[in-house]
């Protein structure tokens, strides 16, 4: 393992981090609910009556961030190298693996690693091995 | 107010999203590539936001209302069974590959970028074939329970 210092941004990270946890912090003072995206976007999946709107609203915020940032300034660099192909399984393995796993990076990573839930830490331990192996198989075992 | 406070809760994560850098998938897999030149910030970001969260969730935690009076809902169950575990792994695996999770998808989608788009519509159809299998196994399946 060799450090990226390059690459490595850790002010914004941490004040980034920090502003996803006051987020996080929002939802649960104002709406008593753990801000996990993929339990909120699923729950679209097989919608309930009275259980809709709250959910298209937290949806909405998300993807108006980068509307309104580029509205006043230019948009962080977003790279994207991963190919359609590929995309399209990622993307069907986050959405079955996200439902079955009762949550994301947001609902298990951020809130219940805040509130120490065990099914969460578990949860977070993981995906981020899988998300590791995953990246060395591709990386380092395929693509070298 | 129940409804917009939703929405901003929304805008504000995905402001952090943005800031953060883990809207940008090439970054996201930069923390996930141990082997190769390995970039920490995705810690820096998780450290930032259970250092907030713990607090918010600390301060809930024997409340039975939130500030605008709405009931708290939060998750109680403690068991790590084989589906959270299985459905984790399954997750990571596509976080892997692409570098991108449900938050960063939404935001990428926000940016008009048409591989976010792409991702973003594949994953919900991953959401439908989860109802699906649900659905065959338990023709009144309740909803998972969330985090």
């Amino acid at each position: 393992m060799s450090i990226a210092w390059n690459a490595f941004t850790p002010a914004s990270a941490l004040i980034g981090g920090a502003i996803i946890g006051a987020a996080a912090a929002l939802f649960v003072v104002l709406n008593g609910r753990i801000a996990g995206v993929s339990g909120i976007l699923g729950g679209l999946a097989r919608p309930q009556a009275g259980d809709i709107s709250w959910r298209v609203a937290f949806v909405l915020g998300l993807v108006a961030a980068p509307i309104a940032w580029g509205l006043l300034a230019a948009l962080p660099e977003i790279r994207v190298d991963t190919s359609y192909p590929v995309l399209v399984a990622a993307g069907l393995l986050v959405g079955v693996g996200t439902r079955y796993g009762g949550g994301c990076t947001s609902g298990h990573g951020v809130c219940g690693v805040s509130r120490a839930s065990p099914r969460s830490v578990a949860a977070t331990l993981a995906f981020m091995a899988a998300g590791f192996a995953t990246v060395y198989v591709v990386r380092h075992m395929i693509g070298s | 107010m129940y409804t917009a406070a939703s929405f901003a809760a929304g805008f504000v994560f995905g402001l952090g999203l943005l800031v953060s850098g883990m809207a940008n998938p090439a970054k996201v897999l930069g923390f996930l590539d141990l082997a190769g030149a390995w970039d920490p910030s995705l810690a820096l970001v998780m450290a930032g936001a259970v250092a907030v969260g713990a607090a918010a969730f600390a301060f809930m935690k024997e409340r039975k209302r939130t500030l605008l009076g709405a009931p708290v809902l939060l998750p109680s169950p403690r068991r790590i069974d084989r589906r959270l575990v299985l459905g984790s792994l399954v997750f990571g695996v596509g976080w892997g590959l692409a570098g991108i999770c449900p938050g960063p998808a939404l935001v990428l989608a926000g940016t008009g970028s048409a591989k976010g788009l792409i991702f973003l519509a594949a994953m919900i159809a991953g959401n439908r074939v989860f109802e699906f299998l649900e659905k065959r196994k338990r023709p009144v399946a309740a909803p998972a329970p969330h985090a």
